[in-house]
């Protein structure tokens, strides 16, 4: 093998291997939320972090009229706080089903990454409907070996929502 | 009383002279849908299309909803602005397919019948035929086929229409309580920061009486009471217009309050949580009267809201008897210095289908609306805080009686006969 083509297999493998690490954060990411284990949700998070829910109907528009605006870990904190303890909603199970993960490039000290999401709820008769449809846009740090979200935008195509919100996406 | 009848003509009598009774049929029945488009919707009422702001420039136009009918907003080359049923008048195709956007020209385009900015027919396809044959009547006059239009009318960038082309004028149609709330908040040009949009399933009016019931807000809203936002106790009044339908709440803050201003000072009220990131509810005062929170609805479907600094309009629309999309449109000034632009931002935290104050309505109308199936034209709700008999403005928010108002201007508007006292 010549040096250009082994270089291209080991930038091949650092991707391959980093993809699976950012697949890895995702599938974690929702298996916490679908167990309804809340309280773990800002430890995705790095400490100094946002989590913007956009829909895409502003986006497309270029309006920054976020759904919900978590500019610090401790709003995410809070917004734990507030739906354990204080917030009532629909009573639901939730899935989500995140795919399509991909690395797409690097800014300063952040991975950035897009995937699809889809969150399925299914209320206490046992009907399931699709609640919410779209794409997460990451920031992510690798922390020691770990890797966080500095930022997590997610763009919501299901614009219109059942319902109301509760749970994080 | 003789209950709606899902099959027959409508005919509900309402079953107290005070409204303290409001029958649940008035949620459920299907027939009623149909009669309040042609009473409401398509009747003697002003209704929201949209604002200056979102059609800024001639061609600029976007699509809403009045009742269930698909209506455009659009500016016309002279600036001035139009409203006509998004039907087209050959086949009854929706002519604008886009929600909003900019066009000299609307064109339907099942047979490309082809309209300007305001509705008027410009031409059809082979009016004259090919080849001799086919074509339109010598008589067809292009004049006679426009979209239907609305009468339209602006106040303060906001722009409401009626099918009535006889209604009286928006502003003595608002009454000066909304007039007067308008100029408070909309008395600078305002820029639009987005929507928010969600399909509850309950009878659009359930919402309609939600913005009138002061009585829930501490109750239901847990974050109201357990960080210290809101109080039913605290300083507030509600006032009526145009026969009860028009209603606005307002709650004051004002530093001689002996509670304290009711967000500057929230630990004053030994809340029961302690947020971490207290800029959520952290309010900068805008109005000398010590205004804290407004919600102004106008009859039928129209929200102008500011809740600490959080500022929107919102708009139901109703979709069937089952169910309506309520759309939050949230917006500030567009002279806004940097430092409140961020502060209603981290505010509208609070507000639109995930907001700390609001996620808990639509859970409430829709297990309302789920549980009151199937009894049609039997149950009815009990609507006495706050008292029986007369129906006027209240210095208090411990009261039910503005949803008793708008119940009496909502059978006054449909025809309902009411019983004896």
């Amino acid at each position: 093998m010549n040096t250009a083509s082994n270089t291209a297999a080991a930038t091949s493998l650092v991707s391959a291997e980093l993809e699976r690490r950012v697949v890895d954060l995702n599938f974690r990411y929702a298996r916490c939320l679908d167990e309804a284990r809340l309280s773990e949700w800002p430890d995705f998070f790095s400490d100094e972090c946002r989590y913007l829910l956009h829909s895409r109907e502003n986006l497309d528009q270029g309006l920054e009229g976020y759904w919900l605006y978590f500019e610090n870990k401790r709003m995410l904190r809070d917004r734990v706080v507030s739906l354990l303890e204080v917030n009532i909603y629909h009573i639901h199970y939730e899935r989500r089903f995140v795919s399509n993960v991909m690395v797409t490039g690097r800014d300063g000290d952040c991975w950035l990454a897009r995937s699809n999401y889809m969150m399925m709820n299914t209320d206490n008769e046992g009907h399931s409907r699709i609640f919410s449809v779209g794409e997460y846009r990451d920031r992510i740090v690798d922390e020691g070996g770990v890797l966080r979200l500095r930022e997590r935008l997610v763009v919501v195509d299901t614009f219109t929502v059942e319902s109301h919100i509760s749970m994080p996406i | 009383m003789s209950a709606v009848l899902k099959s027959g003509i409508p005919e509900l009598v309402w079953p107290r002279a005070d409204f303290t009774q409001v029958p649940f049929a008035v949620h459920v029945d299907p027939g009623l849908f149909d009669l309040e488009q042609d009473r409401i919707f398509r009747g003697r009422t002003w209704n929201y299309v949209g604002l200056e702001a979102e059609i800024p420039n001639p061609g600029d136009f976007v699509t809403n909803y009045i009742g269930a009918t698909s209506v455009v907003l659009s500016r016309g080359e002279d600036g001035a602005l139009h409203v006509f049923v998004n039907r087209c008048a050959h086949r009854g195709a929706a002519v604008v397919r886009r929600k909003r956007g900019h066009a000299d020209t609307h064109t339907c385009i099942y047979h490309q019948w082809s309209y300007d900015v305001a509705g008027n027919l410009l031409g059809v396809p082979y009016r004259r035929g090919i080849n001799g044959n086919g074509g339109y009547p010598k008589d067809f006059r292009p004049e006679e086929h426009s979209l239907e239009k609305l009468r339209v009318e602006s106040y303060r960038g906001v722009v409401f229409a009626t099918f009535a082309h006889d209604m009286e004028p928006l502003t003595d149609y608002m009454g000066e309580p909304v007039r007067q709330r308008f100029d408070a908040l909309c008395s600078r040009p305002i820029k639009v920061v987005g929507y928010q949009r969600q399909l509850i399933k309950g009878n659009w009016k359930l919402y309609v009486e939600n913005l009138k019931d002061c009585y829930h807000g501490a109750l239901l809203h847990g974050f109201n009471s357990k960080f210290g936002m809101f109080r039913t106790s605290q300083r507030g009044s509600t006032v009526m217009a145009q026969n009860g339908l028009h209603c606005v709440l307002t709650t004051y803050g004002t530093k001689d309050e002996k509670v304290g201003n009711t967000y500057a000072k929230i630990d004053t009220f030994k809340p029961q949580f302690q947020l971490e990131a207290p800029e959520v509810v952290a309010f900068f005062e805008e109005h000398a009267d010590g205004m804290v929170s407004t919600v102004l609805s106008m009859f039928p479907t129209f929200v102008l809201a500011q809740i600490s600094n959080h500022l929107g309009f919102r708009h139901i629309i109703p979709k069937s008897v089952d169910e309506f999309e309520l759309v939050w449109i949230n917006f500030e000034y567009a002279d806004e210095s940097a430092e409140h632009s961020q502060s209603r931002r981290v505010q509208g935290n609070l507000l639109g289908p995930g907001g700390y104050l609001s996620m808990e309505d639509a859970e409430a109308l829709e297990i309302a609306h789920a549980a009151i199936q199937g009894d049609l034209g039997r149950g009815h709700a009990f609507v006495e805080m706050g008292g029986r008999g007369d129906c006027g403005d209240q210095e208090h928010l411990v009261t039910e009686v503005p949803i008793r108002a708008f119940w009496k201007g909502y059978c006054d508007l449909m025809g309902f006969a009411v019983a004896a006292a």
